[in-house]
């Protein structure tokens, strides 16, 4: 990786694991492996696209990270600090660094709060003192979101989605973020609103300086905002390049279907679709070897013995399979 | 256009809402003729006499008029008619209606709003704190804080100088466990002392179930036994001993409102716990517990009834709406209106009251308002 870039967030090893309790002593009867060892960097102004289907623990990865969870291992390091033991009063002055979008623009906003009350509890949190102050900074907030100063004093029933979502930002940028996680924030959103709020994020990050963990499904979203993409399953990192060598060289055979099962807007084009069959395992203590054995076409007998490691197909490309290099 | 403030918008909601301004109408005007009956049926010779005996009229109907030639002048009721009849002392139900208004009405709100206020708190803890662990010395902490309150409010008279005692007894403790207890090093097997004994969620949610457990009045009548009987007494028992429901009620909101986005979020900006509480999730978890509150006045009303009943509630002579209702019993074939007059006026009081909290529900939620 260049390392002339400032790193904000390097993650290492994270691991968090659910146990499953049953009966009625509730005894632990296995653990769900969430998040297994993740490792990733995200530069100072860049985009980390994480990308997986449902439950494959992004959204807890995220929310390790905000330290909304405790990890159970592995190091958090932002801006070189370990806070992945800090304790919630350690956390509180960090809290302003990093803040999070959310999916569901209908949950994320609280129903009896005005929109500038959401956005004022931010800065209340940053201290800034005086009642004028706070509404000039709350409609200035609301203005660089693109919403009209008039909207202060409504409620968020009255807004439509992707309104939301953007009032949802303008609550994440109120305490002056360094890093924002955004966690699946278009996916509940009309495609022309996707566009609209993905274009909003890149300007605020050109404009602010911000850096952005960007968590989706959708490989094109990923693809165009993201400066390097992660492909997540089931708790493992599959693949981790710069978005631009993962689209043009994918070689983790999970990738591979998820890219062919990307839509391309040509009605010409045909293609063979890779589709995956089955559904994602549960990941209630998966059985060793690659996470993904189960559903590859190319599995081999080695895939169900050792854990798979990463291998280097290029210098910032690694990819979890034994296939990459040809062996 | 100019936006209101909000009290302006909330009177702009009333009034648009029909039935709860009917509901508040009503309550004030009960509570109007409540304040009109504390001050005109005490003192030495009240407009409306309570408790003045004619046993030759007992048991008259409703608007029958009294026999002037058997009573002597004084006896005479002062609107010349027996609104709501007699008993069977002959007693004026209408002037022992007015003088019961008001305990009745402040025993209902009083001990409702104890309960709700401890149901929200307790509730609150639990549902939001949830998995969080208590240690044995936190709990041991906790019973002597109380206790000490305790003690002090039942054997130090007056009132007042008991509250100031339990001020400073717990400024004292609770600064004696800051500053010294928390910085002491344990040795050897003091340290089961901090051991994590229990989450809070377990801790109280089987504490309600404790209190559940018991009959909850003859827990009062416990109580009352051990208390002088006054009003102000009855109310405060009532409402300890009638805050489990509002805390389940509480506690299963939270339950539900803190995995909510929203939440979470209030979390990451790193608003602290008590505002998380009190403005994202209290205001969010308040309308079932105004429905149950609203059917909690009844109850409670009702609840010093009995007490009255079993003369363990307000002192007889002074009547009221339970006490009247009780007593009327007997007579419920001969005198159906000794029974009547007081259920219609709780029925009142509780329906309106309901009304009123159904509107107060719509208007303090904002998708309800329409747009302007």
């Amino acid at each position: 990786m260049n390392s002339s870039n400032k790193i904000v967030l390097r993650v290492e090893g994270l691991k968090k694991y659910f146990p499953v309790r049953r009966g009625f002593l509730q005894k632990v009867i296995g653990w769900i492996q969430a998040v297994d060892g993740v490792d990733f960097d995200i530069e100072e102004g860049k985009t980390l696209g994480l990308v997986g289907e449902s439950g494959c623990g992004k959204s807890t990865a995220s929310r390790l990270i905000l330290k909304l969870l405790e990890p159970d291992e592995g190091k958090i390091i932002f801006r070189g600090r370990d806070i992945s033991r800090f304790s919630q009063s350690q956390m509180k002055p960090l809290r302003k660094e990093m803040q999070i979008i959310f999916q569901d623009p209908y949950g994320s906003l609280n129903p009896r709060m005005t929109t500038g009350e959401s956005i004022e509890e931010g800065l209340r949190t940053l201290g800034v003192k005086g009642r004028a102050e706070r509404k000039a900074r709350v409609e200035n907030l609301l203005k660089m979101v693109g919403i009209s100063a008039r909207g202060a004093d409504r409620y968020p029933h009255e807004f439509s989605g992707g309104q939301r979502q953007r009032i949802g930002i303008a609550r994440a940028l109120s305490v002056e973020p360094s890093l924002i996680i955004c966690d699946e924030p278009v996916s509940a959103l009309d495609v022309s609103i996707q566009a609209q709020i993905i274009n909003l994020l890149k300007d605020l990050q050109a404009r602010l300086g911000l850096s952005y963990l960007f968590i989706a499904h959708d490989l094109n979203v990923v693809g165009y905002i993201s400066d390097t993409v992660a492909v997540m399953y089931l708790g493992h990192i599959m693949e981790y390049a710069p978005a631009d060598e993962l689209y043009d060289n994918p070689l983790h055979p999970y990738t591979l279907a998820l890219l062919s099962a990307v839509p391309v807007p040509e009605p010409d084009h045909r293609r063979e679709l890779k589709t995956l069959s089955g559904d994602v395992p549960s990941p209630l203590d998966p059985p060793p070897g690659c996470r993904f054995q189960g559903r590859c076409p190319l599995v081999e007998d080695r895939c169900r013995k050792g854990e798979v490691g990463f291998y280097h197909a290029s210098d910032n490309h690694r990819v979890r399979c034994w296939k990459v290099l040809g062996r | 256009m100019r936006r209101r403030s909000g009290i302006e918008e909330f009177w702009h909601l009333l009034k648009q809402n029909r039935l709860a301004l009917t509901g508040l109408a009503i309550f004030l005007l009960f509570f109007f003729i409540a304040l009109i009956g504390l001050v005109q049926t005490t003192g030495t010779n009240p407009t409306f006499d309570p408790a003045m005996v004619r046993l030759q009229e007992k048991l008259l109907p409703p608007l029958s008029r009294p026999n002037l030639e058997t009573l002597r002048p004084e006896e005479v009721p002062r609107l010349g008619v027996y609104l709501f009849g007699t008993d069977d002392l002959g007693r004026d139900v209408f002037a022992r209606m007015l003088q019961g208004a008001w305990v009745s009405l402040t025993v209902g709100f009083v001990a409702v709003g104890i309960s709700v206020l401890i149901g929200i708190f307790m509730g609150g803890i639990a549902g939001y704190f949830r998995q969080n662990h208590v240690r044995v010395d936190h709990i041991l902490f906790l019973i002597v804080l109380h206790s000490g309150v305790v003690l002090l409010l039942l054997w130090v008279r007056p009132l007042w100088a008991a509250l100031v005692g339990g001020a400073v007894w717990g400024f004292i403790f609770s600064f004696c466990w800051k500053k010294v207890w928390k910085r002491c090093q344990l040795s050897g097997w003091l340290n089961i002392l901090r051991k994590e004994a229990i989450s809070i969620d377990t801790l109280i949610m089987r504490f309600v179930d404790i209190m559940l457990c018991f009959p909850s009045f003859f827990l009062i009548l416990t109580v009352v036994a051990l208390l002088p009987a006054s009003m102000y007494n009855i109310m405060i028992v009532i409402g300890l001993t009638s805050w489990m429901g509002a805390t389940r009620f509480v506690r299963a909101e939270f339950l539900s409102l803190r995995e909510q986005d929203f939440v979470t979020a209030a979390r990451a900006l790193g608003v602290n716990h008590w505002r998380i509480i009190f403005r994202h999730m209290i205001p969010n978890a308040m309308a079932p517990v105004l429905v149950s509150a609203t059917i909690g006045i009844a109850t409670a009303i009702l609840t010093e009834a009995g007490l009255s009943f079993l003369g363990f509630g307000v002192p007889p002579p002074h009547a009221t709406w339970g006490s009247i209702l009780s007593d009327g019993k007997r007579f419920i074939f001969d005198a159906p209106w000794l029974t009547f007059a007081p259920g219609f006026a709780i029925l009142i009081v509780v329906l309106s009251f309901n009304l009123f909290g159904e509107g107060l529900r719509d208007i303090l939620n904002p998708k309800l308002r329409e747009r302007y």
